[in-house]
């Protein structure tokens, strides 16, 4: 008797946490998540492609591929890549100063470097056009030696990576600080020069937090609209960014054509954030031994 | 290759964390510098591998000086505490990391480079392990691996930062073997940084005992253990039972206590440490001494019964600890609370006026 009493007793036991969490509000929170998610930003964009595809295939297909939007596409698309490149040396840079460092001021850079989010973007274009027009502070210097930043494609460039500095460095910087010194020590007290140290063991661990700041980086610059039209120029196949054809296209009150390109620039941050985050995941994987 | 220190001292910030330290560590032995955390051994072994700079002093190796030279020019195997085993690379690309960042003229060949990681995983007796990551392996083989890493340049001066921390007390054990005769074959010199005497006296053929910045011995285990030359390292190696009282002609006192000392022993305050295997318990006073105790608690677990001992009418700062054979503790069967004295063999005395202390021997 006492035996099966026993035997039964723990199977009866093991049954019933098995179907209970440890925390509770699983599915309460998980649903509220859901139905967020869905409000704010899967109803807007099926909204958006709907609308888009209300219009046929043709006729998406020639709003898509109008000449002075191809020259968009390419010059938005160039001058965020260049943005972002320089963004991932520059922030990477910024970000070791302010993690390897100890030097007076170092909290307020800390906390200035998250500006470029804070401000709204039109005030950064003013200001920035205001910086480098030809009678700007730092325009006339550069206008002397030839170099025109102002409405040029080069000031898209300025104003995409002045907005978007801050995801490289924010990326990096944790990473950073969790590394420790004893790998580079380790490496150096086995010969390996300060460039190896660099290329071999810093960069294996710092690259997938630049990647994925390069990326957010990139997304950005492709939507910025703000900070860029006050000093892009905006002429016609030369200085004119996808948001401002989107713009046009609505103030046309042409909603299907600004959908449609809308849809486009979506789906290629969306295909470059998703490769990005499967690129990373395997490495990561792979880091921690998978 | 032997390495001599000479009036190193070291700052942080404002915080002096050595204290002109001049030793020698001799070639080809195991050396263990020992002491409390904060003590500046870690230092002290991170300015020999040339992580760290001194304000002042020298380092030498086998009488060329070093100072100046860069880590990365040293030619020292350095151990981390953490092992610091390059996450993104196998096992054998750790290993082979030192042989590979060489300039291409001094570098060995690929099929050179391959033999002489096998190798090397082999004398750690991990070579099935080649090709994982650091995070699959286990703490013991990480640290078998950052060994071999470090063996790779075939070092003549290997130094271990407290090479066994963080490792589980059985694991510890085997690998503070396996040290000691991979160093006993290869015989570099090597210098390992502890903090548990119980390592450095088994492991090290000559122990640095060191506190807040400064050595306050060098010397082999058995005489590091038998003769300390001063209370910190009596008190920092191993158990010991102190008495404090005044010497007055020849008997030392304190409350009810009391110890006759032998002859020649000058009128002075004074403490006598006395070493667990150093006491015997008795039932009664001898005439050699009268050191009343009340039994605190009995640990029967070891190789020896252990004591704990409360004074009963005098006073010291810790409980004494008297440890009796398990043949003695079945005969006579003490119980907590029992009253019983205290009769000592020999005892090492520090009087307030002299610089060294001195042994006693009651025998």
């Amino acid at each position: 008797m006492a035996t099966t009493e026993l035997s039964e007793r723990p199977a009866k036991r093991l049954s019933a946490p098995a179907t209970k969490r440890v925390l509770p509000g699983f599915g309460l929170s998980l649903g509220i998540s859901l139905f967020f998610i869905s409000l704010v930003l899967l109803l807007p964009i099926s909204g958006l492609f709907i609308r888009a595809a209300g219009m046929g295939w043709e006729q998406f297909w020639f709003v898509i591929t109008d000449p002075r939007v191809v020259a968009s596409y390419k010059v938005t698309v160039l001058a965020a890549l260049a943005a972002s490149l320089f963004n991932c040396v520059f922030g990477l840079l910024l970000a070791w100063v302010l993690v390897r460092y100890e030097f007076p001021g170092r909290r307020l850079l800390d906390a200035i470097m998250d500006l470029p989010f804070a401000l709204p973007t039109a005030v950064a274009g003013i200001t920035l056009a205001t910086l480098f027009a030809e009678n700007g502070w730092y325009g006339q210097y550069l206008a002397k030696l030839g170099i025109e930043v102002a409405f040029t494609p080069l000031g898209i460039v300025v104003a995409m990576a002045f907005t978007s500095l801050p995801f490289v460095v924010r990326t990096v910087q944790p990473v950073l600080e969790e590394m420790a010194p004893e790998d580079e020590e380790a490496a150096m007290s086995l010969g390996a020069s300060d460039m190896t140290v660099f290329r071999k063991i810093l960069m294996p661990t710092l690259w997938p937090a630049i990647v994925t700041g390069g990326a957010l980086s990139f997304a950005r610059s492709l939507g910025e609209y703000g900070a860029v039209i006050f000093i892009a120029g905006n002429s016609p196949y030369v200085s004119e960014v996808i948001s401002l054809m989107i713009f046009v296209r609505l103030e046309e009150y042409d909603f299907p054509a600004a959908s449609a390109i809308a849809a486009v620039v979506m789906t290629i941050s969306l295909l470059l954030l998703l490769v990005i985050n499967v690129w990373q995941g395997r490495y990561l994987k792979r880091l921690q031994g998978g | 290759m032997s390495i001599e220190i000479q009036g190193i001292n070291k700052f942080f910030d404002k915080f002096q964390a050595l204290h002109d330290i001049n030793l020698t560590i001799p070639d080809g032995q195991l050396t263990a510098l020992l002491g409390p955390s904060g003590s500046g051994k870690t230092t002290l072994l991170r300015i020999i591998a040339g992580l760290e700079t001194p304000e002042e002093g020298r380092i030498r190796f086998s009488g060329k000086d070093v100072t100046d030279l860069h880590v990365r020019d040293r030619r020292v195997g350095f151990v981390f505490q953490h092992y610091a085993l390059f996450r993104h690379m196998t096992v054998a690309e750790n290993v082979a990391f030192g042989l590979n960042v060489l300039p291409r003229k001094e570098r060995p060949g690929k099929p050179e480079i391959r033999k002489r990681v096998k190798d090397l995983l082999e004398m750690v007796q991990l070579a099935h392990l080649a090709n994982r990551y650091p995070t699959q392996l286990s703490g013991g083989q990480k640290q078998r691996i950052a060994l071999a890493r470090a063996m790779a340049m075939r070092p003549e001066i290997l130094l271990l930062d407290e090479p066994f921390g963080a490792l589980d007390a059985k694991v510890r054990k085997e690998l503070r073997r396996w040290l000691r005769s991979l160093h006993d074959e290869l015989h570099f010199t090597s210098v390992f940084v502890t903090h548990d005497q119980e390592e450095a006296l088994e492991l090290s053929d000559q122990v640095v005992v060191m506190s807040s910045g400064r050595i306050e011995q060098v010397d082999s285990p058995v005489e590091l253990y038998g003769r300390p030359d001063s209370r910190f390292v009596f008190e920092f190696l191993g158990q010991v039972n102190v008495l404090s009282g005044k010497i007055r002609d020849g008997i030392m006192r304190q409350g009810d206590a009391w110890i006759r000392l032998p002859e020649g022993c000058e009128n002075d305050d004074a403490q006598l440490y006395l070493r667990p295997h150093e006491v015997r318990l008795t039932q009664d006073a001898s005439d050699r001494a009268h050191l009343p105790f009340r039994i605190e608690a009995i640990n029967l677990i070891g190789a020896e019964v252990r004591i704990e001992l409360k004074p009963d009418g005098w006073e010291c700062e810790e409980l004494w600890e008297v440890g009796i054979s398990h043949t003695e503790f079945n005969a006579r069967h003490p119980q907590r609370g029992d009253r019983c004295f205290a009769v000592p063999d020999v005892g090492h005395l520090f009087c307030e006026h002299a610089a060294e202390p001195t042994t006693l021997d009651w025998r």
